[in-house]
């Protein structure tokens, strides 16, 4: 091609473009206004940093201060009354966890603060263990079966089937191992956290809010792909699906969450659950409020493509199993004294069909792409 | 045969533009297997999954564990090989049997272009390319042609044309044209773009995207071949093509088309091109004028060439409208959906668990997928029937090595597709071990629930 053929070209293609960019958005007077996707995932950023995950932080952050005032009390009293205030307090934290567990991005994605925070099940022997011989190291990966939540169980819940047993141990030759070792815990889970809120607050909030492309590394790819792994992996199966055994077909109560305090099971999988949920819905934490989201997203999505009301949809399946799991008796009891426990598969089900409404139809519906590849597509 | 066709096709060309393409094409392949390389893609995509989908009749291809590496080494040094113009039709066919055999090791990484990929390289074996500007041709003097029979230049033409003109014929369907779809999902999430992307969110840009990229595809080809609209198809074809790279993960696949498509230059172009690397190599390109003409051919050998031309071109021609002969709709199906240029037609994603009975004692548990894939396998399995099938008699095989007794495998999938509400897909009271993958229709496939018109 000769030189000015190609100029021509060029220009011809410039003029096209600038029309085309100056160009008016709407029709005017027509009986359809058009309908821009004009949802604006940085403002649902804000929303989630502001209004959902830090206050969520925050208040977990409390509870693990309360926690640690109980335990001081019953620290200088080991009593039977003062256990079980520590066992409140515990529980509490526990259920302030289940609104933080699901953000494992940023600080705490570095941190490993899910698995730091709550492996389960504790491993006993070794942790009896470390209790004998006063030797550990707390912040060594191997030991995350040892410490956080599901080892303060073992150690407030499950040291002795009766209280009494349970206060005489802490009264014993083995106080102060085992208050040494509960100190370690509590301190741990305790800098844990604090270096996750000070991560958030000095530096990653702001980073994650500007991060507002939709690129795989984009701040919503992101959190949509870890928000759906956080369901299928920690809600669905851990709390679930691997005590239920539906992966080996033989049932492990002995793997629930909270193993040693026998409602807890399921009381820790319905808060997990509605702080899932709300999230999902960008209700803020604490308020009735609710922000830019997921489910109205798809609501702005939905406007385009005249397709049916998707997070209604979802919001009903989370309904259905909520109500289906609320029904049961505390999962230890379902799974111990049924065989096979098949009230408690039937829930599992319905928690189950959530899991390819958001992994096919939401992401499918927002065009993020899921465990994301990087391999060419065609 | 018609004499002016036949006169077209055994009328002295120069060869320079089949010395250009031959030159483009190895250094992209070259580079394209470095990139894979480099990538980590050998690494993620044919080593560390313990489970790969076959092809039909191809289950026989897999990875070689680290040998595995020297078949990329084999393939880029074939088309270093190609490049250069050395030894040129073993290059060839040692590229064309090392690539074919990595695109077949893994189903789950079928790409249209690298399908593309292997049928040229097939094609190019039976092509002079080494005819002119070559090491072959410096070699062997009495082998070099300045020109060569029309046929060799209009049979890659016709191949880069079946590929863009079949691209246009698949998006004539109505949720291409009538809905946007998929680029009414794709496109909004591209908002970040520079200068574009505020754009890519109304529904007319969408549309005009549709629409325009399928008349692109049907018209590109017959506008390349005319010498009033050549240079401005060619400048749209730039466009379109770097267009597809920014908004998508296509990889090489524009610049491999990009480059492709100056085949339809005239040869003076080529000529222009030639000079330059002359210039810059140091290659004394006059060496290889000569005026000599390549002679169409006669005897068994040129029969037999001419023969497989024929028999090539007619599959390439006939395969994609296999489809035709399975009932239910296409999209939904896969069944006829590869190999047929069918290009970025749909935005589906499925889910898939998988259900594993022993019937003699009625245990049974659900499969965690990613025991035995990788997300990208996972992903590509979840919607796709033959994938299904394939990994339920992988379970079938495993739990039966686990000591499970009288094996059934059932799944529970849904498949969302172009925007429609997720719906089942498999037949979830269908026991797969039953069935074998067979180029029949596959009954246990749910039904559809909607019409999607067109080609």
């Amino acid at each position: 091609m000769t030189p000015v053929q190609m100029k021509r070209i060029l220009l011809s293609f410039g003029v096209l473009l600038t029309l085309w960019a100056c160009s008016p958005d709407s029709g005017g007077g027509g009986p359809e206004p058009p309908n821009p996707v004009s949802f604006d995932r940085g403002e649902m950023l804000v929303n989630w940093a502001d209004n959902i995950i830090l206050p969520s932080y925050a208040n977990f952050n409390a509870r693990l201060g309360t926690m640690n005032s109980a335990y001081t009390t019953f620290k200088s009293d080991p009593s039977e009354v003062n256990l079980q205030t520590l066992r409140d307090a515990w529980f509490d934290a526990y259920l302030g966890w289940q609104s933080v567990a699901m953000f494992e991005i940023g600080p705490a994605e570095t941190a490993g603060y899910r698995l730091e925070m709550n492996t389960y099940p504790t491993d006993v022997i070794t942790l009896e263990q470390y209790l004998s011989s006063g030797s550990y190291d707390l912040s060594l990966p191997a030991n995350r079966d040892v410490k956080g939540f599901s080892a303060l169980d073992y150690l407030i819940n499950g040291l002795a089937s009766a209280d009494a047993q349970i206060v005489s141990r802490y009264q014993g030759t083995e106080q102060q191992a085992l208050f040494d070792y509960i100190d370690a815990v509590i301190a741990d889970m305790q800098s844990l956290t604090t270096q996750v809120i000070q991560g958030w607050e000095n530096g990653f909030r702001d980073a994650f809010v500007a991060n507002d492309g939709a690129s795989a590394t984009a701040s919503t790819d992101r959190m949509v792909n870890d928000f759906i792994y956080y369901f299928e992996r920690h809600l669905r199966a851990g709390k679930m699906g691997i005590p239920l055994g539906v992966f080996t077909g033989t049932k492990a109560p002995q793997t629930l969450e909270a193993y040693y305090r026998t409602s807890a099971g399921k009381e820790l999988f319905l808060a997990a659950m509605g702080a899932f949920r709300d999230f999902f819905n960008g209700k803020h934490f604490g308020s009735s409020a609710t922000g830019k989201s997921l489910a109205s997203y798809l609501r702005d999505l939905n406007t385009l493509k005249n397709g049916a009301a998707l997070d209604v949809i979802i919001n009903d399946q989370i309904t259905l199993a909520t109500q289906q799991v609320s029904a049961l008796d505390d999962f230890r009891t379902e799974i111990e004294n049924n065989d096979p426990p098949t009230t408690m598969l039937l829930a599992y089900d319905e928690v189950q069909r959530i899991v390819p409404l958001l992994k096919v139809d939401m992401v499918s519906a927002m065009s993020i792409s899921i465990d994301y590849v990087d391999a060419d597509g065609d | 045969m018609n004499t002016s066709l036949r006169t077209k096709l055994e009328l002295p060309r120069e060869a320079a533009p089949l010395a250009v393409f031959r030159i483009f094409f190895g250094l992209m392949m070259v580079f394209s297997i470095l990139r894979f390389w480099y990538n980590g893609w050998i690494e993620s995509l044919y080593l560390e999954p313990v489970f790969h989908f076959s092809y039909y009749g191809f289950e026989w291809v897999k990875p070689l564990g680290p040998f595995t590496y020297l078949i990329f080494v084999v393939c880029a040094l074939a088309a270093l090989g190609i490049a250069l113009g050395y030894k040129y039709r073993w290059s060839c066919l040692l590229f064309f049997l090392s690539f074919t055999y990595i695109e077949l090791m893994d189903k789950t990484t079928y790409l249209n272009h690298y399908y593309f990929i292997s049928v040229l390289s097939l094609l190019m074996i039976f092509l002079p390319l080494q005819a002119y500007y070559s090491l072959d041709a410096r070699k062997h003097p009495e082998k070099a042609y300045q020109k060569v029979p029309g046929w060799t230049i209009i049979s890659i033409r016709l191949l880069l044309g079946i590929v863009y003109f079949y691209a246009g014929l698949a998006k004539l369907n109505s949720d291409w044209m009538l809905e946007a779809m998929p680029l009414k999902i794709w496109l909004p999430s591209k908002f970040d773009l520079p200068l574009i992307g505020s754009l890519l969110g109304k529904e007319w840009v969408q549309y005009a995207f549709s629409w325009a990229g399928a008349l692109f595809d049907l018209s590109v080809p017959f506008l390349l071949l005319f010498k009033r609209t050549r240079v401005p198809a060619f400048v749209v074809l730039v466009i379109f093509h770097v267009l597809t790279r920014v908004l998508f993960p296509i990889g090489m696949f524009p610049y491999i088309m990009i480059v492709s498509a100056m085949i339809f230059f005239p040869p003076s172009v080529h000529h222009k091109i030639l000079e330059f690397l002359s210039r810059i190599s140091g290659i004394v390109k006059s060496r290889f004028d000569n005026g000599r003409f390549l002679p169409f051919g006669k005897g068994s050998v040129y029969r037999l060439r001419n023969a497989f031309l024929l028999v090539f071109f007619g599959i390439q021609l006939l395969f994609p409208w296999r489809y035709l002969l399975y009932p239910g709709e296409l999209f939904w199906t896969e069944e006829g959906y590869r190999f047929s240029w069918r290009v970025m037609l749909m935005e589906k994603s499925g889910y898939a668990q998988f259900k594993v009975v022993d019937r003699d004692n009625g245990k049974w548990v659900y499969v965690d997928n990613s025991e035995f894939l990788t997300p990208f396998q996972e992903k590509q399995m979840s919607f796709q029937p033959d994938f299904i099938l394939e990994f339920a008699h992988f379970l079938e095989s495993h739990y039966r090595q686990m000591g499970w007794g009288d094996v059934a495998v059932y799944v529970d999938s849904r498949v969302a597709l172009n925007g429609r509400l997720s719906r089942p897909f498999i037949d979830p009271d269908t026991d797969l071990t039953q069935y074998k993958d067979t180029f029949e229709h596959k009954t246990w496939i749910l039904p559809f629930h909607d019409t999607i018109k067109g080609l």
